[in-house]
């Protein structure tokens, strides 16, 4: 069946390239910070996580320009508040994977800048020794399954391990993130059913920042809120402001007891946006300069100090002290792991399988 | 065939609106009841397919006469009836529609014009059988008939049948893709992928799902969490519906809103049909899982019973003339079942032939030099 | 004159056939607007518009999928796997639907699986992969892997322009690293057809993709310090081989060295190595051996990676073996 294509034959197809696009993926107004109920002790730790994300992340930056970082670097810029505020808001033996911008759920893990310098830098000492990159590790010690490259492979990993801990006895939760181009895999679709009929307590963070590389959502799916497929998986969902802290980390909170109750999984869509490329080499020339803009003004740390300010918990000053104390830390942890030696060579025959010790 | 037009000529520009439209519902659409004779027409088909289906699994397979595994519809012949009905047939490459059916969609086969002579020889892996004895059971194809084979990964086919509507889009056609699966088939990655790329390139595909609440033993509160499959269309921003499986009419009307929306451009539809499985996974299979209270309660609520007795009261049918239906039917599947046992088997070395298209590109038989199905 | 590039090569002959054949089109992962992470699909959204080049949600599943629909309908689909690491993402629908359908029903399926593969670039795990293997081993595909910028063109053409199944590996390390003069007219490079890039009598080596450059200048090595003359082949085609290449450098030289990228085991050497072994055993002087990449995933780091790779050094020290025999 191969009917030959007539000329004059004109017909568009569905226009999925939406006409205004900026408008249709601009901030909704945002709601005034609220606290959950967190000590001033608590909300100065979820700021200081931000801050060393944000720091932690420029200093990569940099060093990428320098062309020391080996590979990709993918930035979370905007977004640390939601990898800090779901992080936070769970218990520490609560099981994490992390996915390629959550650098700062690792932080508030405990995991030191050091670590994720050996890892870009592709040193000896590293948690992977070199073999891979990025965030691309597990720290188990830590409760900590990292990813692969494949999007959405960690939602049934994750649905497994949360299986495995119930059959255990444990009452700990899962949390993964998958962003708004990952909920297209059928990896997506198969762990997050899995979890569902299982009634596993997996929390899906579903980090919604408006692209997929090139592809704005508005390509990649044809509804408004990714929060309407909880219910098209029998879950609960729910849909943050992902650049209010305070909201992500109450939303997880309110995810992680549901789960603890025997309630099952919980997706969790925060939205925000991707104001770097794809990863450093991309220029993002594709994203209407007034989107990025827009977000901008909705930086979360920007957010966050002020509501800190206003509700006296903090000072100008003192946030930039916190800043202030992180250079020190930042730069001698870079410079311990450019210092560091690389793998031997024939490290690359290690660890194909199990090696008996 | 079914109301609505049977133009020739030029196929109908489809408008498209410039922002994808929010789902809607398929209530928006008017849809006339079938008339006299095509209600004949679906009992008569669903009639072939049981009869056809019973030969199959419990006289063939028990004689040993069939090849490999048996997997039939039973009880489920109003789905694969009422929704074929729809399918635009016999008007062209430029005009059919195409379906991806699944194992229990004999009927779809029958409709769409395959003579139960060839899919008996399907079954008993004969050369000319449609496959020629390269593939069994329901794993049948043939493009002449707009057929497209699917193959044992259920889930598969969904995003093949996208492609085929995503063709119809850039031909500018009205042509429609349909689709069918079991709700197992659901479950899987390439359904969810299928699925989601339909809708957001608003395909005209009618996904069409059998829910007979059993993969293989796996019952369907075991298979997702949500009440009902088309739960799951909110999540891809299409309308969803949920109709009993077993009336007849209720398939036809909805698979037919779904058809006219998929026509007008407005994109897929998710249509589920509740029923149930009346046999095992497959002839080997004795269901012995399945409570058989389930079993009393679905063989009260039999598709062909409850058209028969709603035509039978409204005097369209006595008793005499479905006798007669019957009748017929068990002579011409006598004669197609003495036709198939003579069928030779493939010659052995044919096992090496049709790998690869034959003779270099351009040195097909289709109008540019492609390759086109057999003969 | 100007040079072109590997990559651009590949645009050139993508974009020909497109213009050629309304029935080609593209669909794939950031193709449209972005022209493709690497830039192959550059420019074709605006001249051959929206239906033609798709832009796709992430899902090779459903890329695949589609394709094979449309294929089924005589479209002539290129299905793009952003690296060639995701493409077993897809691996059901390629080996089990596509690459079985004219067997099982005679519907033939042509479309084309493109991507690029092969390591060299700090990809890690998986941004280097080599996967050729897992699909010369499923009958009904086709498999090709050019080395230069005039067989990335006349391949990809013939490949859009075959009736079955064709993956088309691009290797990234080559994209912008070679380049040559191309012919302005049309021309096509047939699949199943090795090429015989330098002559020699004494060794052979049998290679593809990027390592095609190390073989090269290893033998270059071999005649200006040992007076060793090598034959160097570049396959092509993985699936189909071109059996009679593969034999007549057995013949003519007796002595085969096997290079690929690939990892070792179930690698392509192996199944050349059998079919030396099988049908010119009687012209050997020395065994067949293989110069590749250990049994590993792709290490990331620099080196570890260096360590994995073959080169020249390794070809070279494998190749004096062979001719010591």
């Amino acid at each position: 069946m191969s009917a030959v294509l007539k000329k004059g034959r004109k017909r568009p197809a569905a226009p999925v390239r939406v006409p205004d696009l900026a408008a249709r993926l601009a901030p909704p107004p945002a709601a005034p910070m609220k606290n959950p109920g967190l000590s001033r002790a608590r909300l100065l730790e979820l700021h200081a996580f931000m801050r060393l994300n944000r720091m932690l992340e420029d200093k990569l930056s940099a060093l990428y320009r320098q062309g020391k970082i080996v590979g990709g670097l993918y930035s979370s810029l905007g977004q640390e508040s939601i990898s800090v505020g779901t992080a936070y808001a769970l218990l520490p033996d609560d099981l994490l994977a992390p996915m390629i911008r959550n650098i700062g759920s690792l932080l508030v893990r405990g995991v030191p800048p050091l670590t994720l310098f050996l890892q870009f830098l592709a040193r000896h000492d590293a948690p992977t020794g070199g073999k891979d990159g990025t965030l691309h590790f597990d720290d188990l010690e830590r409760s900590i399954i990292g990813p692969i490259s494949v999007l959405g492979t960690l939602i049934p990993v994750m649905t497994g391990a949360s299986l495995a801990a119930r059959m255990r006895g444990e009452t700990r939760v899962a949390l993964t993130y998958i962003g708004d181009g990952g909920t297209s895999t059928g990896y997506f679709h198969e762990g997050l059913n899995l979890a569902a009929v299982l009634n596993l307590p997996l929390i899906l963070i579903v980090e919604n920042n408006g692209y997929a590389y090139s592809t704005p959502t508005t390509m990649q799916y044809a509804v408004e809120s990714l929060a309407v497929k909880g219910p098209a998986y029998g879950v609960a969902s729910e849909s943050v402001d992902g650049t209010d802290v305070l909201a992500v980390y109450d939303a997880t909170r309110r995810a992680a007891e549901r789960g603890r109750r025997g309630e099952g999984p919980t997706l969790l869509e925060c939205r925000a946006f991707r104001r770097r490329g794809h990863a450093e080499h991309d220029d993002m020339r594709y994203v209407p300069r007034e989107l990025i803009a827009a977000w901008e003004k909705r930086d979360p740390l920007d957010r966050f100090e002020a509501f800190l300010v206003e509700e006296g918990h903090a000072t100008r000053a003192s946030l930039r002290a916190v800043a202030e104390g992180f250079e020190p830390v930042l730069e001698d942890a870079s410079q311990k792991a450019l210092a560091s030696p690389f793998p031997p060579p024939e490290e690359a025959l290690r660890d194909v399988y199990y090696e008996a010790t | 065939m079914a109301a609505g037009r049977k133009g020739r000529g030029r196929p109908r520009a489809v408008p498209r609106p410039e922002v994808p439209a929010r789902p809607g519902r398929l209530e928006d659409e008017d849809m006339p009841a079938p008339d006299d004779a095509l209600l004949l027409k679906m009992l008569h088909s669903m009639k072939l397919t049981r009869a056809l289906e019973y030969r199959i699994e419990r006289k063939l397979y028990r004689q040993g006469k069939i090849v490999g595994g048996v997997y039939v519809g039973r009880g489920q012949e109003a789905i694969s009836v009422g929704a074929a009905v729809h399918i635009r047939r016999g008007e062209g490459e430029d005009r059919d529609d195409i379906v991806s059916p699944s194992h229990r969609d004999m009927a779809v086969f029958l409709m769409q014009g395959v003579p139960p002579e060839r899919i008996l020889a399907q079954y008993m892996g004969r050369s000319t059988g449609l496959t020629r004895g390269r593939d069994g059971n329901m794993h049948m194809g043939d493009l002449r008939h707009r057929l497209v084979a699917f193959i044992s990964h259920l889930g598969d086919s969904i995003p093949v049948a996208a492609g085929c509507a995503l063709t119809f889009v850039m031909r500018g056609t009205d042509q429609v893709s349909f689709c069918f699966f079991g709700e197992g088939a659901t479950s899987r990655g390439d359904w969810h992928e299928g699925l989601n790329f339909a809708a957001v390139r608003r395909l005209p595909v009618v996904f069409i799902c059998n829910n007979n609440q059993y993969a293989y033993s796996t019952h369907v509160s075991r298979q997702m969490r949500v009440e009902r499959v088309s739960d799951r269309a909110a999540g891809y921003g299409i309308p969803g519906e949920t109709a009993d499986g077993n009336d007849l009419l209720a398939v036809y009307d909805r698979v037919g809103r779904a058809v006219r929306r998929a026509r007008r451009g407005d994109g897929p539809s998710l249509l589920e049909f509740v029923t149930f499985r009346m046999t095992g996974h497959s002839a080997h299979d004795d269901a012995g899982y399945v409570p058989k209270a389930e079993f009393e309660e679905w063989g009260r609520k039999d598709p062909i019973e409850r058209l028969q007795s709603a035509l039978l009261r409204r005097g369209l049918v006595d008793k005499p003339a479905l006798a007669g239906m019957e009748a017929r039917i068990e002579a011409d599947l006598d004669e197609a079942v003495a036709w198939a046992e003579r069928q030779p088997y493939p010659e052995p070395e044919e096992c090496l032939d049709g790998v690869y298209h034959e003779g270099g590109p351009g040195a097909g038989d289709g109008p540019q030099g492609e390759s086109t199905a057999w003969r | 004159m100007a040079l072109t590039t590997y990559v651009e090569a590949i645009r050139q002959g993508i974009w020909e056939e497109m213009e050629r054949d309304k029935r080609v089109f593209i669909l794939g992962e950031d193709v449209g607007v972005y022209g493709g992470a690497f830039k192959v699909t550059e420019g074709m959204l605006a001249k051959f518009g929206e239906d033609r080049v798709i832009d796709t949600p992430i899902s090779e599943s459903a890329i695949v999928g589609a394709a094979i629909g449309a294929a089924l309908l005589g479209m002539r689909p290129i299905a793009e796997m952003q690296f060639i690491d995701f493409i077993s993402c897809a691996f059901d629908q390629i080996t089990n639907f596509a690459a079985k359908n004219r067997y099982r029903w005679g519907a033939g399926v042509p479309m084309v699986i493109r991507g690029p593969s092969g390591g060299g670039v700090h990809g890690g795990p998986y941004h280097s992969q080599n996967p050729e293997m897992y699909f010369v081993h499923t009958p009904g595909l086709k498999v090709v892997a050019p080395a230069t910028a005039y067989d990335a063109k006349g391949l990809i053409k013939a490949a859009i322009r075959d009736e079955d199944p064709v993956i088309y590996l691009e290797h990234k390390y080559l994209y912008r690293r070679i380049k040559e003069e191309l012919p302005k007219e049309d021309y096509v490079v047939p699949i199943g057809v090795a090429a015989v890039r330098r002559e020699g009598r004494d060794l052979a080596i049998l290679t593809y993709g990027a390592m095609l450059y190390q073989a090269l200048e290893a033998a270059e090595v071999l005649a200006k310090e040992e007076g060793v003359e090598t034959e160097v082949v570049d396959l092509r085609s993985l699936l189909p081989l071109d059996k009679d290449a593969i034999l007549n450098a057995a013949k003519k030289t007796g002595k085969v060295l096997v290079v690929h990228e690939d990892t070792r085991t179930g690698g392509i050497a192996g199944e050349i190595a059998a079919i030396i072994n099988e049908e010119v055993f009687e012209y050997l002087d020395g065994p067949v051996l293989r110069v590749t990449a250990p049994d590993t995933p792709v290490p990331y780091s620099p080196p570890l990676e260096e360590f994995f790779l073959p080169n020249k050094e390794k070809i070279l020290k494998a190749a004096r073996q062979l001719a010591a025999y």
